[in-house]
């Protein structure tokens, strides 16, 4: 489980006077879900485009399931499934014929293909819609057809670029549970989000990425503990000699009472505070009647780490574009 | 073997979208009918009554003008065809379909290549129908003093010289689709071409009496050599038409076919350098 499967070294890319991607370094460990998250223009996607060798590399070095992205992108290519941040669906093909075809282009044997279309329509829920024609599926649909189809090859690892922009959140709680499952079954997921909660429910790990610079990467845990500022909640049977016992006895907390209780914040991890605060009023003899540990969001984190909030503002760029009629 | 199965889906996708939309599928066979139905009906009522005019050595046949122009009908039919079927590219590429493919183990150079087999299919699928819809209902002469395995070989002479063609024109509008931005233009662009090429060759009637300039492009117009190559093998290699005495000798016809491959290699290199210079993401 430890091993790399994706080693980035120095990585940079410049898009005329734009550094797009700048000297950033990190590896994604062989079964983990690991997300880029940054808002948009952050590098993101330019740095999927590297790694799915669709854009050459200028400067530094990648490894993609053992290969070479510059010099062996056939054999990266042959390793991985993408499910690109637009949408690319034939709309004249039906759900079938898609991932159908997408074997096809990856030399796929026929039997085989048979097999895994089944598997895949059954994971994803579209067995129902396999002769159904691909503009006539919902947005959700559509989606979850891109992601079978990233599965078609079987690939060791599977790039996700913002999987689920633009969708309802059912639609987007039914998509997180298909990607677990997906890395449960063993692929390796790389997934860049600019939505907090996706990268929090999702990921193993979180690299946090602004202005094509990586700036931390980290378990979610670890990085809304990085912020050491975990708010613990109590009432207790008197709180008022509660209040002073633990201005008295516990100097790294701020300690303010209120109407409806104690409010303490720490520097600390709230938890590991908790039991020496429980300690405390159990000494002295002061019922406790509840107890709320609270962790700071991951809003919190990006804000601290990035000194902004990531906000959701639509772009061209991001937003699926209306399809005219198609002729054929 | 690898060559085959590599650009076979780009090929099995195509024509699954050609025979799916049956409207399109039937306006590509309507209109090559309709040209002949009115167009050539009612000009050769015309043309035929100034053959009293000539005087025609004996043994050699005169054609009727729907005879004659039923070879530039097939024709017409394979430039407007293969002309258009690079406008898929458009799509694939503004839509980001291209991306799968792009992105896929595939070359590049492959999807070209199946694009422009499918290109060749649909100009064989509806070469033969226009063959056999106008010599069975509309009066179209073709074939008439051939036996059968005569015919055989003159069909696969005439498809011979449309499939070549038709790639020609497939990679050429492959390449200016490649590297065009917008549907539109694409459509100018065509629109554009396919007047010109049409009206200036011996489609409709012979190139020989063209003024001067019109001659000269007439002769670096692939389409007037395809229509040599049809009329040679339907209609036979010394016939009179319009008042003119056709003699395709082997040379010519040889000369025909070789233009043709020419023009289809010129292509070929332009539609593999765009595809390899297009960016997609």
């Amino acid at each position: 489980m430890e091993r790399a499967i994706i080693t980035v070294r120095n990585l940079e890319h410049r898009f005329g006077d734009l550094q797009a991607v700048d000297d950033i370094s990190f590896e994604v460990l062989q079964g983990e879900i690991f997300s880029f998250l940054g808002p948009n223009g952050a590098g993101k996607s330019t740095t999927i485009n590297l790694l799915t060798t669709l854009m050459k590399v200028q400067k530094g070095e990648a490894i993609v399931a053992g290969h070479n992205v510059a010099t062996d992108s056939r054999s990266v290519r042959r390793s991985i499934g993408i499910v690109f941040q637009n949408e690319v669906l034939d709309r004249d093909l039906t759900v079938r014929e898609t991932l159908e075809f997408h074997g096809m282009i990856y030399q796929v044997p026929r039997e085989k293909r048979r097999e895994i279309i089944e598997d895949l329509l059954e994971i994803v829920d579209l067995g129902s819609k396999r002769n159904v024609r691909t503009k006539y599926l919902s947005g959700g649909m559509k989606r979850r057809l891109e992601i079978a189809r990233g599965l078609m090859t079987r690939p060791k690892i599977l790039f996700l670029d913002e999987p689920t922009i633009g969708l309802d959140p059912q639609t987007r709680l039914k998509i997180w549970e298909h990607i677990r499952e997906i890395n449960d079954s063993g692929t390796t997921i790389f997934l860049t989000t600019h939505y907090m909660d996706e990268a929090d429910n999702l990921s193993d790990r979180i690299a946090i990425i602004d202005n094509g610079k990586i700036i931390v990467t980290e378990t979610p845990d670890n990085l809304k503990q990085s912020l050491g500022r975990d708010v613990i909640r109590i009432n207790t049977g008197d709180n008022r000699a509660a209040t002073s016992l633990l201005k008295n006895n516990s100097h790294d907390l701020s300690i303010s009472r209120s109407d409806d209780g104690i409010t303490l914040i720490t520097e600390k991890d709230g938890s590991s505070v908790l039991p020496s605060i429980l300690n405390l009023l159990n000494g002295a003899g002061i019922d406790l009647l509840n107890v709320d540990v609270k962790k700071p969001t991951l809003d919190e984190v990006f804000v601290h780490y990035t000194g902004r909030e990531i906000r959701d503002e639509p772009t061209d760029k991001v937003q699926p574009r209306p399809r005219p009629h198609r002729r054929r | 073997m690898i060559m085959k199965t590599e650009f076979w889906p780009v090929f099995w996708k195509e024509m699954i979208k050609f025979f799916r939309f049956k409207s399109l599928f039937f306006t590509t066979l309507v209109q090559p009918a309709l040209w002949m139905a009115f167009f050539g009906t009612a000009m050769s009522s015309n043309f035929d009554r100034l053959n009293v005019l000539y005087s025609i050595p004996s043994g050699v046949g005169q054609v009727g003008y729907l005879t004659f122009m039923g070879a530039g009908v097939i024709a017409m039919t394979a430039l407007f065809t293969s002309l258009y079927g690079g406008m898929t590219l458009i799509y694939d590429k503004n839509f980001g379909l291209m991306k799968e493919m792009i992105a896929s183990p595939m070359q590049r150079s492959q999807i070209i290549l199946g694009l422009g087999l499918s290109g060749i299919t649909k100009g064989f699928i509806q070469a033969i129908i226009i063959m056999v819809f106008g010599t069975l209902f509309l009066g179209v002469d073709f074939f008439s003093q051939q036996n059968l395995p005569g015919i055989v070989c003159s069909v696969l002479g005439i498809l011979l010289f449309v499939g070549t063609f038709s790639l020609g024109f497939i990679f050429l509008s492959s390449g200016i689709a490649l590297r065009l931005e917008t549907h539109e233009g694409m459509q100018g662009i065509m629109t554009v071409l396919s007047m010109p090429l049409f009206f200036v060759s011996n489609a409709l009637y012979p190139a020989d009496a063209f003024p001067a300039v019109l001659k000269a492009l007439s002769v670096i117009n692939p389409l007037t050599y395809l229509v040599n190559g049809i009329r040679y093998f339907a209609i036979g290699n010394d016939f009179y038409a319009l008042g003119k005495h056709y003699i395709y000798t082997t040379e010519i016809v040889s000369w025909s076919y070789a233009a043709l491959l020419i023009f289809t290699l010129c292509t070929f290199v332009f539609a593999m350098d765009s595809i390899n210079n297009v960016s997609v993401t």
